[in-house]
Order: structure tokens, then sequence, then C-alpha cells
């Protein structure tokens, strides 16, 4: 009955989405309504092919399937967003790197949100599924709740992504920072979030656990927070529902306010929150130590997610948004410097009694380091935040770089170290392929991230001062072209940097891939009984 | 340290930790983003802002099609060396009718919020044809491309209309006429009266932009973007303009 409920279901979609390109006002448009029909039509041949399968009782095992392909979708999306990122980092320096014969399809301006939805959404978001999926059972000693709803997050995640790169691509987008998906790619990740809680909250009710460990809290405040903010700042009418175009229902000040709401939070909770819940699971796991401080986690966990939404302002210091409001943000922000570090400190404290195993264990070090640069970038930020620093970093490589000693630098590393951890484990492999290529990631990882971030630095701070530079008479020295002459080099050394950081990467995922191919069997099923 | 101890309450039941932690992250988001749809000095009082014409729009449309608000702002701040290079510092009111805001948040370009009139149609052409022709450091890519891709304004009247309902003030007549004002912007030798006489000088101060914007025969997105970029920061008559202290 289900099966056939799932076949009309999808025959629907497939259908509808042949009428939708038929009727496209636009080509971007016309060309996801193509992508979602042959998705749907590749579901329903699926499902017509297993209905009346036996389903194997599976609630003694936990539900690894799912996670397997996170983490091969996490690997295969990290490799892509970062070549963008050398890209578009490239034709910031070598603008001929804008072809003209590409009409426009690949240059900066389309493709900057394709690397900034890629290494968000596209390898943070898998990360993030992944890992949570991972986390919840083991800590829940339960299967994944919803059956093959699991499957479902994670294929319709990948065709948020596939729908959004390419609509970015051929010019669908909704004009706003890291919330450029269209309209309709907005309502199916709110269907996609809504079954990705109902996954994890369902694991939660079924727990055998008493106690809801604290990587789940970090995770759950985190899908909530992110549905919260995707469906107020994502508001907007569309203008036919056979065209990508739509309009805001905010507009100037207000728009700009909500936008940062989300922007800041999107950093805060999907990006902070959610790697912390990483952070708690597999740091202790790796290191084999207990969390440092349980009490340490309470408060740094609410005293995190209460401030961390106040903090989108400070992207407006000096603007027409009303003092009141940016001066709100600039004191939260401050403030939220303690929380943040709270989360390294109990971290970092996690390792106490097992520093030695930074010696020997090259993943270890990967995650030590990460959460070394998630120190470094929220003391930065607050920094930032501050009006004064703001009058010079805003509008300058400063954010940029404060950005990626983030994202590179905690996300990434962090990320790194969960899928060396994970790949063994879920392919129940003995060991990884090549402790010493772990070894050379990581360093090619930190000194691309070094090369990125001081260049960034140097170029900030050189163009914020040139901006303001004066001369005797009052003059302004520097035209605008003068800076952007002075940042050449340096735009040369950020590109490297990247292109280490993406060597690196490649680097994990050979050696992951001979990790599945080539290492021997574990002996036993790792996986066959729920508890841990 | 009794109170942490009350926390085994929240860590055993999972919908208590969902709808507190639920609560706790609403309470800043409203706090800062309600205030501004009431609070009257949010949007500065100032006359001659006025919904973009249809081709206006139609530019701005592309203009963020192209993800031109990845490297420029449209937002001056008030610091002496910004009033220096690009005019007077931005308004709320000149954004009251951007859906999105167009504020941006990186200067790989300069700021646009004042570009409209500081320079000839011509000078755009050439910039976007190869902006190195014009400003030889520039590393801005070639927009070229939209002088081939011509527009006929096809979907124009319902772009103007979801701008309406949206709750930007086109008037009916604004509506229906949306398309014959499209066209008649680049036309300064046909009948752009009912156009002026809609937006221009008699209703908002300013008299519309109308020209061929491109030089070019044919409308296309070329003409909307310039269009688009000759108005940006024009609008607002700052004789009228006083700032307040509290704001």
């Amino acid at each position: 009955m289900w099966d056939y409920l799932k076949l009309i279901g999808l025959g629907l979609v497939a259908v509808l989405a042949a009428i939708a390109a038929n009727y496209a006002h636009d080509l971007a448009y016309q060309v996801n309504a193509l992508t979602v029909m042959l998705a749907a039509g590749i579901a329903f041949l699926w499902v017509l092919r297993s209905a009346g399968d036996p389903r194997p009782n599976l609630q003694h095992e936990y539900f690894d399937s799912v996670i397997r392909a996170g983490a091969i979708a996490t690997a295969f999306w990290g490799a892509v967003g970062f070549l963008v990122g050398v890209v578009i980092a490239s034709q910031l320096a070598f603008p001929q790197l804008n072809f003209e014969w590409a009409q426009g399809y690949l240059n900066f301006g389309r493709l900057r949100p394709l690397h900034t939805s890629a290494v968000i959404f596209a390898f943070g978001g898998n990360a993030l599924i992944m890992s949570s999926f991972y986390i919840v059972q083991r800590t829940s000693a339960a299967r994944l709740f919803g059956g093959s709803l699991g499957w479902f997050v994670f294929w319709g995640w990948q065709l948020v992504i596939v729908l959004a790169a390419t609509g970015y691509v051929l010019g669908a987008t909704q004009g706003k920072e890291y919330a450029e998906p269209v309209w309709y790619v907005d309502i199916l990740i709110t269907v996609v979030w809504v079954a990705f809680l109902i996954v994890f909250m369902g694991t939660l009710f079924k727990r055998k656990e008493p106690h809801i460990y604290v990587a789940n809290w970090f995770l759950l405040s985190m899908i909530l927070t992110v549905a919260m903010l995707h469906l107020v700042n994502n508001a907007a009418i569309p203008v036919s529902i056979f065209g990508s175009a739509q309009v805001q229902l905010y507009a100037g000040v207000q728009d700009a306010m909500v936008q940062w709401w989300y922007g800041h939070n999107a950093v805060g909770f999907f990006l902070t929150a959610g790697f912390l819940g990483m952070m708690y699971y597999f740091v202790p796991k790796q290191a084999e130590r207990p969390v440092y401080s349980y009490k340490l986690s309470i408060i740094h966990f609410w005293a995190l997610i209460f401030l961390y939404i106040w903090a989108g302002p400070h992207h407006l210091h000096y603007t027409a948004l009303p003092d009141w409001a940016s001066t709100l943000g600039m004191v939260f922000s401050v403030i939220l410097w303690m929380p943040s570090w709270g989360g390294m400190i109990n971290g970092l404290m996690t390792l106490s009694g097992a520093w030695d195993k930074l010696r020997t264990d090259p993943i270890i070090r990967m995650m030590v380091v990460s959460i070394g640069f998630y120190g470094m970038s929220t003391f930065e930020g607050p920094m930032m935040s501050i009006k004064a620093v703001n009058s010079l970093s805003h509008y300058t490589d400063w954010t940029i770089g404060h950005v990626h000693s983030g994202a590179l630098g905690w996300n990434g590393m962090i990320t790194f170290g969960v899928l060396y951890y994970l790949v063994p484990r879920l392919w129940n492999r003995e060991r990884l392929y090549s402790l010493s290529l772990v070894s050379w990631h990581f360093w090619l990882a930190t000194i691309g991230i070094v090369l990125y971030a001081s260049s960034m630095w140097v170029t900030g701070i050189m163009e914020g001062l040139m901006w303001r530079e004066v001369d005797a008479n009052g003059f302004l020295v520097n035209a605008f072209a003068d800076t952007v002459k002075a940042k050449f080099p340096m735009y040369v050394v950020r590109a490297l940097g990247g292109g280490l950081f993406l060597i690196g990467a490649l680097v994990m995922c050979y050696n992951l891939w001979m990790t599945v191919r080539a290492q021997p069997q574990r002996a036993t099923q790792h996986s066959a009984v729920p508890a841990e | 340290m009794g109170i942490l101890d009350k926390h085994k309450v929240i860590e055993t039941n999972a919908t208590l930790l969902m709808i507190l932690s639920l609560l706790v992250v609403t309470i800043g988001g409203i706090v800062q983003i309600v205030p501004l749809f009431y609070l009257e000095n949010t949007i500065e009082k100032v006359e001659g802002v006025r919904p973009y014409t249809p081709l206006e729009l139609a530019g701005r449309d592309i203009y963020i099609r192209e993800g031109c608000y990845g490297c420029h702002s449209q937002m001056i701040r008030p610091m002496r060396d910004e009033v220096e290079r690009y005019g007077h510092y931005s308004l709320a009111a000149e954004s009251m009718y951007d859906r999105p805001f167009q504020w941006g948040s990186k200067r790989t370009g300069p700021d646009l919020a004042r570009v409209g009139g500081r320079y000839s149609d011509e000078w755009h052409q050439d910039h976007f044809y190869d902006a190195k022709s014009v400003v030889p450091e520039s590393v801005m890519p070639p927009y070229g491309f939209l002088a081939g891709n011509v527009i006929d304004g096809r979907y124009i009247q319902d772009v103007v209309a979801t701008n309406r309902m949206a709750g930007v003030p086109y008037t009916d007549e604004m509506v229906e006429s949306a398309l014959a004002d499209f066209k008649a912007q680049v036309d300064p030798l046909g009948d752009f009266d009912g156009l002026e006489e809609r937006y221009g000088e008699a209703a908002f101060g300013t008299p519309v932009n109308v020209r061929n914007f491109d030089g070019r025969p044919e409308l296309t997105e070329m003409d909307a973007l310039i269009a688009y970029m000759q108005v940006l920061g024009t609008m607002v008559d700052f004789s009228t303009y006083t700032p307040v202290a509290n704001r």
C-alpha cells in the first residue's frame, strides 16, 4: 500500500515537473524542472523495482548505509566546493579567467554563490546530516527513526544542491547572500529539513539512554534554528509558478536586518552549533577521554544559542540600519566571545591526559587544530564587530579572511577529522589506508589556511587604510582602482593557499577511497548491536 | 551549583529540550527585527524616492542575476572618506523599495549607491564590454554579452504587479502600462509622456532618464542594466532631509 502511494506521488511529481518545464519562463527554471522530473523518474523506477521485496527486520542494527552515502557526498562536495573556490580566487587575481566565450555563465558573480553554497550547504550540510545521523543513533542506542525517511533526507538534500547550483550558473538567484536559492528550491529545502527534524527527534524519542547526550543538544538547536531562519528570511512572492523570479516580502532596511539575522546565524548555528555537536562526539571518541566539563557544556550551550541570534546587526555597522540595532548587535557579539571560548576550552581540555596523542595521531592533531582555529576566529569575530574596528574592516578582504579561517580551519578540519574517524568504521575496515597521507593532508591544509588568512589580513587592512587616507589638504590620496592594483600579489597568494587546501582534500579523497578498497575487513560485524 | 543539577530534567526530556531551545533562539530576533517594522524613525521622511520604472526594475533583476552584489555595495557609510569618494551617505529611504535590499557586504569594486549620473552611458557600455578599457586596474568580468540579449518585457507586468503585491506603491496605472513604459524608456524619439507623468518630475521631482542606453537599435539587457545604474542614488531631494539624532 505504502509503495503504491509512493509510486503515485513520484509519478505525479514527474508529470507536474514535465508540465512546468514546458511552460517555463526562463532557462534556469526549465533546467531545474527537467532535473526534478528526472529525479522523480529515477526514484519511481527504484520504488517500482523494489516493490514487494521482502523487508528484513533491521531494528537491531544501526542505519549506517545512509551515513556511508553521506560520507561520500561530504568528501565529493567538499572537493567541488574547494575547486570552485580556487577558480574564483584565481579570477580575482587574473580576471581573464572570466571567459568571454562563456557568455557570463562562468563569471565571478555567478560562481561565487556556487562556491559559498557548495562549501556551506553541500559540504557542511552533508557533514552535518551524516554526523548527526551517526551521533544520534550511537548516543541513543537506537536505530534511526522513520525507516527510509533518512534516505529521503539524503537524496532530497543532494537534489537541493544540484537545483541550486545549476540555477546560479543559469541565472536563478534570490540575490541574498547565503540564501540565494530561489523560491521553489526554498520550498524543497523546507520539506527536506522538516524530514530531517522528524528523523532526529524520532530517534531521540525512542532512545534507550535516559540522558540526551550534549552533542544532540547542539544538533537539535541547529536543526530548529536553521528552520526558523530559513522560513523567515526566504519569505517571498513568486512572480509566476512557472518562473524562478520572486519578490521579497521585506524591503530595504528591514530586509537587511532579516538577512543578516539569517546570515550570521547560518554561521552561528549551521557552521558553529552543528559542528560543535560533531566536536562533542568525535573528539572524545578519538581521544578516548570523556568531555572535559559537563557543567561548562550546559552553561556554554544555553549561552551560545541565546547570544548568537543577536549578533546579526554587526554586519550593518554605520549603515542606514538604526543605531540602536547595530549597537545591540555589537554588544552581544562581544559577549558571545565567552560562550564560544567555553566550547573551545571544553573541546581542547578533553585531551587532558591524552596530549601525547598529538604526536602519534594525525587525526587528533587535525581536530585540535580545528578547535584552535575555532577559538581564533571566535576571538577575531567579536573584535571585528566592535564599531571602531568594523569601520576599517567592513567591505574589505579582512572579512573574507575571517570567514575562511573559520570555515577552512574550523569546519573543514573538524570534518576531515570526522571523515577519517568514520570511514574505517562505516566500511568495517581495520584502519585507514595511510596515516602519513593524513599528515600530508594536515600540513597542506594548515599551510593553505595560513597563506589564505594572512594574505587577506594584509589586503584587508591595507585597502581599509588606503580608502581612508587623506593628504594634508584633506583630499583622498588613493583612487579606488589604486587599491585594486595594490592587492594583486596577495590575491595570488590567496589563490595559492586555497590551492594547497584543495590538494589536501584530494589527498584525503584518495586516502579514504583506498581505505575502503584496499584495507582488510574487520573480523567481527561491529555495527550489529546498537549500544555504545 | 544547585541550578545546574536541575538540568537533568531538560536533558532527559526531548520535547522540553526542543521547546526551550526554540524559545531561547527566538528572543534576539524578535527584539531586533520587529521594532523596525513599526518604529517611525526607521525610515527617514524624504521626498523624491519613487518605485523603479519597469526598465530599471528589469535592470535591477539583471544586476541581481549576475551577482553584482558580491563585489559592489550600495551603502555609503557616514565617514569622511566615503562621503568624499561616493557622495552623501545612504539613507534607509533610498532602498525602501528594494526587494531584496542590495546594500552588499564587500567592495571588491567601488560602492554603487550613487553611481547614477556619474558616468555617461557610453562609459558604462565600454566598461561593461571591457572594464579595463576605461579602468586599467579593474578585475571586473566582461559583460558584453548583455548587449546581445534582446528582451521584450514579456513578463514585466507580472514583475511590477508582484512588487505591488509585496508592498511597493505602484498604482493601477503603473501596472497596466508596465510594458508600454518599459519600451518607452529607451525611445527618446517616441511618446514617453505617460512614463514621465507616472514616474517623473511632476510626481517625484526628477525627470525619468529616457535614452537609448546601450546605443543599439534593439532593446537589450544592457539597456536595462544601464538604466538601473543611471538612476541609483539620484532620487532623493536632500534639501528635504534633516538628520535625526535619535535614530
